[in-house]
């Protein structure tokens, strides 16, 4: 919808009113099976991302091709600009896919499930470059994730949606055992370990009242 | 070099016109056949060369050239493809088998009405394993424009067409009209293998489009470089083995010319057994940083 894809049954869609519609927004998708025979160079992906949707040959120019190694070397991916996109790994594709999205300069960065399929370590790495390109271009980021916690430090506001219903604010106001139990209609956690902030669904040890009906289920 | 090439090769006129002729299809197949081969699209290919058969047959009948039954049936057999098939793979894959199933019943029917109308002698073998060396010179400028065309197409869908190959989503997103684009290089593919059907004819037109490329594609890693070497690899093929089909005359007991389609589609094959060693041997060497 936010791209124009889709047309809302109510209501309209601004994004930055001030410049041109779906020009502004950088988008990276969900996380497709390349095949790795497609003879496509990160960088060749990367400058795709300034007018791959125009027809035409490609242009080569001095200019161009400081702009692709600039947006390269932003996401540290100067290392591998010339391998093909399909023999990346999936934090490398990422960072390429990024890269891809960020090169025509956008206000709004959309992503889909970005750290999906990401080992723990990526997925920081991916967050830290998110969140320091929010600080430094004034990129807006919207994502949409199934596992939060490692976006809990880096978020500003959250739309949280659970079995049909959805809360939405700042990360405090959302991420709290209150509003996110009534959300999924059972029992969450807010675990706060060394100054970081983890959601944990189900039933704890802790947690007698689950415990009492757990035994009262096995015992006939 | 004279042990190379037989008498009379550089002074023959229908030899001049095969080269010709089959040079630029060659070079067009290939171009075209990169994305086919990238887009998961050889099976369309394979199912236009049919949807040949049967317009090739089926223009002999009522007394036109093959070239314009190939051109006319793989411009209908692409759109066909395009209009029943869906944005799934699935779909894709479905609507090309019924258009293949489709054109092969025609071209049973037009084939065995050529064949008992008795005024076409060995039309069934001309249309399907190729006629190159009784092409008649007055249809290269036919042939020109029809290369010129469609490769003026891929280049005009270049850039959205490797977008839309690398992530239909992305594409989507970011305004490529998907449907068009994927119908143009139909369009594109379709006179790729009526062309090439023409020279090495309709059964084997898929080794030109699919076999250069595939061996291309091993060998290299950018979309540039892969053409390039496609194109080259199918100019080389189809060349040499229209030299070797002269020359057989001289060196096959029988004292007759060997078809050419034989020794474009084995040398074919034979280039890309070679890419998949050379490729082993890109491997063993140590890798550039990045990788290979």
């Amino acid at each position: 919808m936010i791209l124009g894809l889709q047309q809302p049954s109510g209501g309209t869609v601004r994004i930055a009113p001030d410049s041109s519609g779906r020009r502004s927004i950088g988008y990276v998708p969900q996380k497709t099976q390349l095949a790795p025979d497609l003879p496509l160079r990160a960088r060749d992906l990367v400058a795709l991302g300034i007018d791959g949707h125009r027809f035409g040959l490609p242009r080569r120019s001095a200019a161009r091709a400081r702009a692709v190694d600039e947006m390269l070397e932003a996401v540290g991916a100067l290392g591998f600009a010339n391998a093909r996109v399909g023999q990346l790994s999936g934090g490398e594709q990422q960072r390429v896919l990024i890269a891809h999205a960020l090169i025509s300069r956008p206000r709004l960065l959309l992503l889909d499930e970005p750290l999906a399929s990401l080992d723990l370590g990526s997925a920081q790495e991916i967050i830290a470059l998110l969140d320091r390109f929010v600080r430094e271009r004034g990129v807006a980021v919207l994502l949409s994730a199934h596992e939060m916690n490692p976006l809990l430090p880096v978020m500003d506001r959250i739309v949280y949606i659970a079995a049909g219903r959805a809360a939405s604010g700042t990360t405090e106001e959302v991420v709290r055992p209150s509003v996110l139990s009534k959300l999924y209609g059972h029992h969450v956690d807010v675990v706060r370990v060394h100054g970081r902030v983890l959601v944990v669904a189900g039933p704890g040890s802790g947690d007698e009242e689950l415990l009492a009906t757990d035994a009262a289920r096995v015992v006939p | 070099m004279g042990w190379l090439f037989e008498p009379g090769f550089f002074s023959n006129g229908p030899v001049h016109v095969a080269l010709v002729i089959g040079g630029v299809t060659a070079v067009v197949s290939a171009l075209v056949g990169v994305f086919t081969v990238v887009r998961g699209q050889s099976f369309g290919g394979h199912a236009l060369s049919d949807v040949s058969t049967a317009g090739g047959s089926g223009a002999l009948l009522i007394g036109l050239s093959p070239l314009s039954g190939f051109v006319a049936g793989d411009l209908l057999g692409g759109a066909a493809m395009e209009a029943l098939g869906t944005e799934h793979e699935r779909g894709r894959d479905v609507a090309t088998g019924i258009v293949l199933g489709a054109a092969t019943g025609l071209a049973a029917l037009f084939l065995y009405l050529d064949a008992t109308s008795g005024t076409t002698t060995g039309t069934a073998q001309q249309i399907l394993f190729g006629s190159i060396f009784v092409l008649q010179p007055s249809i290269i400028p036919v042939v020109a424009a029809l290369a010129c065309l469609a490769l003026g197409l891929l280049a005009l869908l270049y850039r959205p067409l490797v977008l839309h190959t690398f992530s239909p989503e992305i594409a989507h997103a970011r305004g490529v009209p998907v449907r068009l684009v994927g119908a143009l290089y139909m369009a594109a593919l379709a006179m790729a293998v009526a062309l090439s059907s023409i020279t090495i004819g309709t059964v084997l037109s898929t080794a030109l489009l699919i076999g250069p490329p595939a061996a291309a594609l091993r060998l290299t890693r950018g979309m540039g470089r892969a053409l390039l070497v496609a194109a080259l690899t199918g100019l080389g093929a189809t060349w040499l083995g229209i030299l070797l089909s002269y020359d057989s005359f001289y060196w096959s007991p029988s004292r007759r010319f060997l078809p050419v389609s034989f020794f474009v589609v084995a040398i074919i094959v034979v280039a890309y057994l070679a890419s998949g060693l050379a490729r082993l041997g890109l491997r063993r060497r140590p890798s550039a940083p990045g990788g290979a």
